[in-house]
């Protein structure tokens, strides 16, 4: 957690400096340009190449993240100097090209708190492109992934269990599975229902960033802190974060019929009733995704609760079940009132 | 199998303009036989430039990750699709990925290797426009098993399919599975020992033609579900296939529509409008050679269109069916008419047309809200309906058609 720490401070420093745009040490030219280079360092994103020194515009939170393996994540955006992002109507977040969003993975128990592999989501003129970086054995680089690789971790979920796990570092095409909107590759979790800037980034520092920070709203409630919201929105908050980027009619599982987006209505196509379409296995012998009362049979649960590639959900990016998260989910069924 | 001389000819003049044209692609060949194949294979997938051939080295391939293509106008061509000489895609070690192969690519060709036990699906694509499945073998070695993964071929949301010459067993839902997808050939292909051998599923404008579907629950089934975003499946035609012999007890994990198939079915059409079945052999299919059937599950989705319209059955070959059926009070009703049933079996739901010369069974059932249990089974007389104009056959672009050539 100290890493964390020191992580979150070194971007507030960043972010409440009055400099504008990100420090001169990032290379502005490489991000705009075409190259992937096999070495994160190339990018300079982080000082001395120190994961725990992030060279930010500002870092940010969510309130509901998506659940990776009870990896922690350290999150920050590099906005080229001068530039601005600007919030749309619709809560996305239109971030200039020349923008890195940029995610590491770690845990706190494994390798003294360094990340295993930092991801790049870069705007450039042509597109987002999404890049994987695996550290090194180490620590002092991280190399380019371009194919993903399974990385054996080990680490203690927040109730005390032990988990010897093979992680998975997604390839670049799965980066943009989840990052798919009708063909295109797209930031999932910077919108303004769920984006959470450091409490001390200030008034002045958020508007060197933003066009429009008073539009960053964040409404969705915090999945595990039940002061912030009901069951049922602390649910469709998971289901948010966790299924829509997927879940929604221009993502990968547009197919299905099953929509989980945070502003869809709670209905057939939320799950509720719905029958399996292409679940195969995934349907456990159930009749229905969700049947109201009955988390036992309810087919979601099944995918959460599985680790078979042939059942699981999300499909990819989980190789642990998010025990934590499956029992908000099996609340909030159980609380429906049955024949809803 | 019929010869695609007509095909044939029409692609040659198309040869020719391709040997003309500037040859700026590549082949990235890839061996099997290195320790990080998985990773080196999916490289060569993401680094393809459009125009490349990803080329699969002979033998097995050892594989724990599902692999993907994003690129357009790339081939992934392997050594054949028998064991002991062809390129083997070995998932029995999956750990992650709903799938062996997925594509999301446009103008993408697959041909000639063999996809094995995957964990969920065999090959998926999605919204892979003008995509060519050809000369595959995807296969659950251990037969039909309900751990076996759901579809073998699965290309959904795409317009221009062409799947030839694949071969497919032990699905645990559909073989080969086309759904939510326009402008689709399915032909020369073998459908054997899955729960539902080919699938046509809320999809619009089909062609199903010289396949064999054997030893399958159900041989070749055009499907429509509510509550998707494509659906009002229509124009699909059935024609000159070899269904037969339908006899595996469903397998299906329940819940998903297939579980519902009765073993012993060849073919199986509902809710969809304007389907013609003609020119197929039939024999030994226990349940009906043909079904024709509305929706009838519980449903409130406006949108959504329950019945088979517009159906029409005509010179088939009927061999022996109907001798046991396996829907409720199906025994019941084969004993009572002497030991089986008609060779054709309609629930009485929507309007169908039936020229062959063989029985037809109605249950009596026009109200697809009418529970089953209320049937009352008479023979029907569907000879003297008027047929609609026939469905003009699906024409795919000819550089697909170049491709299996």
């Amino acid at each position: 957690m100290k890493r964390a720490v020191a992580a979150l401070a070194a971007a507030l420093l960043c972010a409440s400096g009055a400099s504008g745009g990100a420090p001169p040490h990032v290379d502005q030219a490489l991000i705009d340009g075409d190259a992937t280079p096999p070495k994160l360092s190339a990018f300079g994103l982080f000082a001395a190449n120190d994961p725990a020194r992030p060279v930010a515009s500002f870092a940010y939170t969510l309130e509901t993240p998506l659940f990776s393996d009870y990896a922690e994540k350290h999150r920050f955006v590099s906005i080229p100097a001068g530039q601005k992002a600007k919030v749309r109507a619709d809560g996305t977040i239109d971030f200039p090209v020349g923008t890195v969003i940029v995610k590491s993975f770690g845990w706190p128990d494994w390798n003294g708190g360094r990340p295993v592999e930092t991801r790049l989501l870069i705007h450039r003129a042509k597109g987002w492109v999404a890049l994987p970086y695996i550290w090194d054995a180490d620590g002092k680089d991280a190399s380019l992934a371009i194919a993903g690789r399974r990385v054996p971790v080990t680490f203690k979920s927040p109730d005390g269990e032990a988990h010897s796990i093979r992680y998975g570092v997604p390839n670049r095409n799965q980066c943009k599975e989840c990052h798919n909107l009708a063909g295109t590759i797209e930031p999932i979790g910077p919108k303004a229902r769920n984006l959470v800037l450091p409490t001390a980034m200030t008034d002045d520092a958020k508007h060197l960033y933003f066009d429009n920070p008073e539009a960053l709203q964040p409404v969705m409630p915090r999945w595990d802190d039940p002061t912030s919201g009901t069951v049922q929105d602390r649910a469709r908050a998971y289901l948010d974060a966790n299924c829509a980027h997927c879940h929604n009619p221009q993502g990968s599982a547009s197919n299905s019929g099953l929509f989980l987006r945070w502003t869809d209505p709670v209905g057939v196509n939320y799950g509720i009733g719905k029958r399996p379409t292409a679940a195969g296995r995934g349907s456990g012998g159930m009749d229905f995704a969700i049947q109201p009362g009955d988390p036992d049979h309810s087919f979601l649960i099944y995918r959460l609760e599985s680790l078979d590639p042939g059942i699981a959900m999300p499909e990819l990016g989980r190789s642990t079940v998010h025990k934590e998260g499956a029992a908000l989910l099996r609340q909030w069924i159980s609380e429906m009132p049955k024949g809803e | 199998m019929r010869f695609h001389g007509f095909r044939y000819a029409a692609t040659l003049a198309l040869v020719a303009a391709f040997i003309a044209s500037p040859a700026a692609a590549k082949t990235i060949s890839v061996s099997a036989d290195t320790p990080d194949a998985n990773e080196k294979l999916q490289e060569a997938l993401i680094l393809a430039e459009p125009g490349d051939t990803v080329e699969l080295g002979a033998g097995v391939w050892k594989l724990t990750d599902g692999l993907s293509l994003d690129v357009d106008n790339v081939t992934v061509r392997g050594a054949g699709t028998k064991d002991g000489e062809g390129s083997i895609l070995d998932f029995s070690g999956q750990q992650g990925a709903g799938e062996g192969l997925l594509v999301t690519s446009d103008d993408v060709f697959l041909t000639n290797f063999a996809v094995l036990n995957t964990r969920g699906d065999g090959i998926k694509s999605k919204g892979a426009d003008r995509i060519v499945y050809h000369e595959l073998r995807v296969e659950w070695t251990g037969g039909p098993k309900a751990t076996n993964g759901a579809y073998g071929v699965y290309p959904v949301e795409s317009s221009d399919v062409l799947i030839d010459s694949v071969y497919v067993r032990g699905a645990s839902d559909a073989g080969i599975y086309v759904g939510q997808s326009r402008n689709i050939v399915v032909r020369d292909s073998i459908a054997t020992e899955n729960v539902a051998g080919i699938e046509i599923e809320n999809s619009f404008d089909a062609d199903v033609h010289d396949n064999i579907a054997t030893k399958n629950t159900g041989g070749i089934l055009v499907f429509d579900l509510p509550n998707l975003p494509q659906q009002g499946g229509h124009n699909v035609r059935v024609f000159e296939n070899i269904v037969s012999d339908n006899s595996t007890p469903n397998f299906a994990p329940k819940g998903n529509i297939v579980a519902s198939v009765p073993t012993g079915t060849g073919v199986l059409v509902m809710a969809n409008t304007h389907v013609e079945v003609f020119g197929n052999a039939f024999d030994q299919n226990g349940t009906a050679n043909v079904m024709i059937v509305g929706y009838r599950y519980d449903q409130k989705d406006p949108k959504y269109q329950p019945l088979p319209k517009a159906i029409v059955v005509r010179d088939n070959q009927h061999g022996k069916a109907g001798y046991a059926p396996a829907f409720a009070g199906g025994a019941e009703i084969a004993a009572a008419l002497g030991g089986a049933i008609p060779p054709i079996l309609w629930d009485g739901a929507g309007d169908a047309v039936v020229l062959d010369k063989v029985g037809v069974l109605s249950l009596g059932l026009p109200d697809v809200t009418t529970p089953q249990s209320e049937a009352k089974p008479a023979p029907a007389d569907l000879s003297k309906g008027t047929p609609p104009a026939p469905l003009p056959g699906i024409t795919l672009p000819e550089a697909m058609e170049a491709k299996v050539q």
